[in-house]
């Protein structure tokens, strides 16, 4: 009663100190670079290099005069199509993977799991010439290996048409990153009690029936992380692009994404020249972006999913 | 008891001693180290083994490190590590607006009082001005000439001649593509810039008629839409069904290799290709200028200023920086390097003498023909969009036949719309 509490009441400076050495590394390389970034594409920068505010001015530009919204848009476009792509065929890829891993009468299914991750692990530059060279129309053996199953006549320089060099560098990217979503849905899959799936078997349930009924619920907070990683690697992508079709993301633009025309604007490109504060406005409408997505899909979609506890 | 203090003497002399040396040393070491900046990787060798060599017999106490970025890379990274404050002390000088920005941001040294630099003419010291004239920033080094590499024994197979004029071009063409199985025309759309810079700045000037086309654009008298530029991209829309098949998806090298293999027949070329094709190919080539349009007696050819180099103005060895660069200046350097780089031509006064055939039949053009640089290098690529660009595009969708010569014409004519008085 003499003594109040003082022993409660002392501030919990251990919490601070065990909280500092992460949270100092987190502002530092993190949290100050993108505040820096957001207040950057505020200011502009005449020809001596000075730097003075400007407001929303860039954003002006950016958004309302057709020299950089055209460009804008369009790889707005692009990029929202490298993302369904992803969505439409690397997902479901992984799952139908997972699912056949997962399964306790596959033999060989560590060496399956390596080899289909394998590619995740290789540079972008790696895979982006090994694919170059595999559907060069001049040294690729892709036109042989058509015309071998039949569909010879189908073959065409892919990678340097407008209409499908997009599509052929999403599917190159989904190749290389199947094994993420692969693995995520794997792990969750393997947490499903056994007891639960020998229940719907013992209640009679065909294989299918399990899947689509007992499985795939329990999976699909794994699978609505995995849309969410997928839609952000997607929208800061950049080198697979890089790699293969150049900064200028050719033929006539077909397969700029923000990523690229971000570059183009940061650094300049050829005898364009870089303005760091415009680059700065593009990459803050790319973190809006992302942002919104990642918001739309928490207070949208994350919030209906219903979990279960197991 | 004096031993200590002696002892101890000794000690403190010989430490202070070292100290000195030490010092002395750090500071002749890096007082004479010269960092090279370049987009040159392909010439690591010759500047390791025989540039630099070569200076050092004269200043052997000066060292010099030949440090490359990937062309592709090369503005980006100099222009991050200048901020930064890491780039080198002599830079590699991209013609026109990227160096010029440089130098109004203070990046670059005027260079107007540098000995050597009076071998230097108006014209060759053109990409590397400031737009009034009065400041020098860089030391031209070399310019490149535009024209077509063709395979001589393959020629000779097929009893072809050289073509003079456009008609005679496409008949040449058309017998390639006719009676033999090789590819006519070696170029690729898939990197694009072959297509501007191989395809419309290498047969354009015989259209816009050189320099006098180069500046009507400038002064806005003549348009993109005009005929003659609209010419120059019907001409490239005949193109594609000679080139090979899936050139949409060709790239710079894979044109290299299928002509250095003996697979094509005609490369439109840079007579920066000559080194490459020199190592590579085990045929006799040869080079043509680009054919007139019928009836046209003079040509004209794209003779661009290239290649420059200044001097990095935050390091602290500008003094042996000047030294390298008057030694660039001089015949021994134009020599060496024009020789040794077959394609690159020294832009300076001095009369020299190139050993290499092809090269030297791209510089007898100088004689034949009118000289203009790239038409799109000086200011109008300096604005959003940026007409280079704007080239690069058209031009493979031209060659890809995506798009037609007029339209090409207005899409880049309504681009310099957007930012240039005089065109507006």
């Amino acid at each position: 009663m003499s003594q109040p509490s003082s022993i409660q009441r002392r501030f919990p400076w251990h919490i601070l100190f065990f909280l500092a050495p992460g949270l100092l590394i987190y502002v530092t390389f993190s949290v100050y670079p993108l505040l820096d970034t957001l207040w950057l594409g505020l200011f502009q920068e005449d020809e001596t290099g000075q730097r003075f505010f400007a407001g929303i001015s860039n954003y002006k530009t950016l958004l309302l005069d057709a020299a950089w919204s055209e460009p804008f848009w369009n790889a707005l476009w692009n990029n929202t199509k490298f993302f369904l792509i992803h969505m439409l065929v690397q997902n479901p890829i992984g799952l139908f993977l997972a699912a056949l891993l997962s399964s306790p009468r596959l033999r060989l299914s560590n060496t399956y799991r390596t080899l289909i991750f394998m590619p995740t692990m290789l540079s972008v530059v790696i895979i982006g010439f090994v694919w170059q060279l595999l559907l060069s129309p001049i040294w690729g053996i892709s036109e042989g290996f058509l015309y071998s199953i039949g569909l010879g006549q189908y073959f065409d320089a892919w990678l340097g048409k407008e209409s499908s060099a997009l599509i052929t560098l999403a599917l190159i990217s989904v190749w290389q990153f199947v094994g993420i979503p692969m693995m995520l849905i794997y792990a969750a899959m393997l947490s499903i009690p056994d007891d639960l799936i020998d229940a719907s078997v013992v209640d009679g349930s065909s294989a299918w029936q399990t899947f689509w009924h007992v499985k795939l619920p329990l999976i699909l907070p794994t699978i609505g992380m995995v849309s969410i990683l997928t839609f952000v690697a997607n929208f800061n992508a950049f080198e697979l692009i890089y790699a293969v079709k150049g900064a200028l993301a050719g033929p006539n633009f077909s397969t700029d994404i923000m990523g690229t025309l971000f570059y183009r604007t940061f650094f300049g490109f050829q005898l364009q020249s870089g303005s760091i504060t415009m680059g700065a406005a593009v990459a803050t409408l790319m973190f809006l972006i992302i942002l919104v997505g990642v918001m739309l899909y928490l207070f949208v979609v994350q919030r209906r999913m219903k979990r279960f506890q197991l | 008891m004096s031993m200590p203090i002696n002892g101890i003497a000794t000690r403190l002399g010989s430490l202070s001693l070292g100290l000195i040396l030490a010092t002395s040393s750090v500071g002749a070491w890096s007082g004479q180290k010269l960092v090279i900046e370049s987009w040159r990787n392909d010439d690591s060798k010759i500047w390791n083994d025989v540039i630099i060599p070569a200076f050092n017999q004269q200043h052997p106490d000066i060292e010099l490190v030949f440090s490359p970025t990937p062309p592709s890379d090369y503005n980006s990274a100099l222009q991050a590590k200048l901020q930064g404050g890491t780039a080198g002390d002599l830079i590699t000088c991209r013609p026109f607006d990227v160096s010029l920005s440089l130098y109004a941001k203070g990046n670059l040294e005027a260079l107007n009082s540098l000995p050597g630099m009076e071998n230097f003419s108006d014209f060759a010291r053109s990409a590397w001005v400031t737009d009034d004239g009065k400041d020098t920033f860089c030391l031209p080094m070399a310019s490149v000439i535009h024209g077509f590499i063709y395979n001589k024994e393959l020629f000779e197979e097929l009893e072809l001649e050289v073509p003079k004029t456009e008609s005679e071009f496409f008949k040449v063409l058309d017998t390639i593509k006719n009676e033999s199985r090789y590819v006519p025309l070696v170029m690729g759309t898939s990197d694009q810039w072959e297509s501007a810079t191989m395809g419309f700045q290498n047969i354009g000037p015989n259209y816009w008629k050189g320099e006098a086309g180069r500046k009507a654009l400038l002064d806005g008298s003549e348009k993109l839409t005009d005929p003659q530029y609209v010419q120059v991209w019907q001409q490239m829309a005949k193109w594609g069904p000679y080139m090979g098949r899936g050139y949409e998806a060709q790239k710079y090298a894979d044109s290299q290799n299928l002509f250095t293999l003996g697979r094509g027949v005609i490369y439109p070329a840079g007579s920066w290709d000559i080194p490459t094709f020199n190592d590579q190919a085990d045929f006799e080539f040869a080079a043509f200028p680009p054919p007139v349009p019928d009836g046209q007696d003079t040509c004209y050819i794209s003779d661009h200023t290239d290649i420059a180099m200044g001097i990095n103005a935050a390091s602290p060895n500008k003094e042996a920086a000047r030294t390298f660069l008057s030694w660039m200046a001089s015949k021994d350097f134009a020599e060496l390097y024009s020789n040794e780089l077959p394609g690159f031509f020294s832009l300076s006064n001095h009369q020299i003498d190139i050993k290499d055939k092809v090269a030297q039949q791209f510089l007898s053009w100088r004689q034949d023909c009118e000289q203009t640089i790239r038409n799109s290098y000086q200011i109008l690529s300096r604005g959003t969009p940026s007409m280079e660009n704007e080239l690069w595009n058209v031009s493979t969708q031209v060659l890809n036949g995506t798009l037609s010569a007029e339209d090409a014409a207005q899409q880049v004519e309504a681009g310099l719309q957007q930012w240039y008085k005089p065109h507006q």
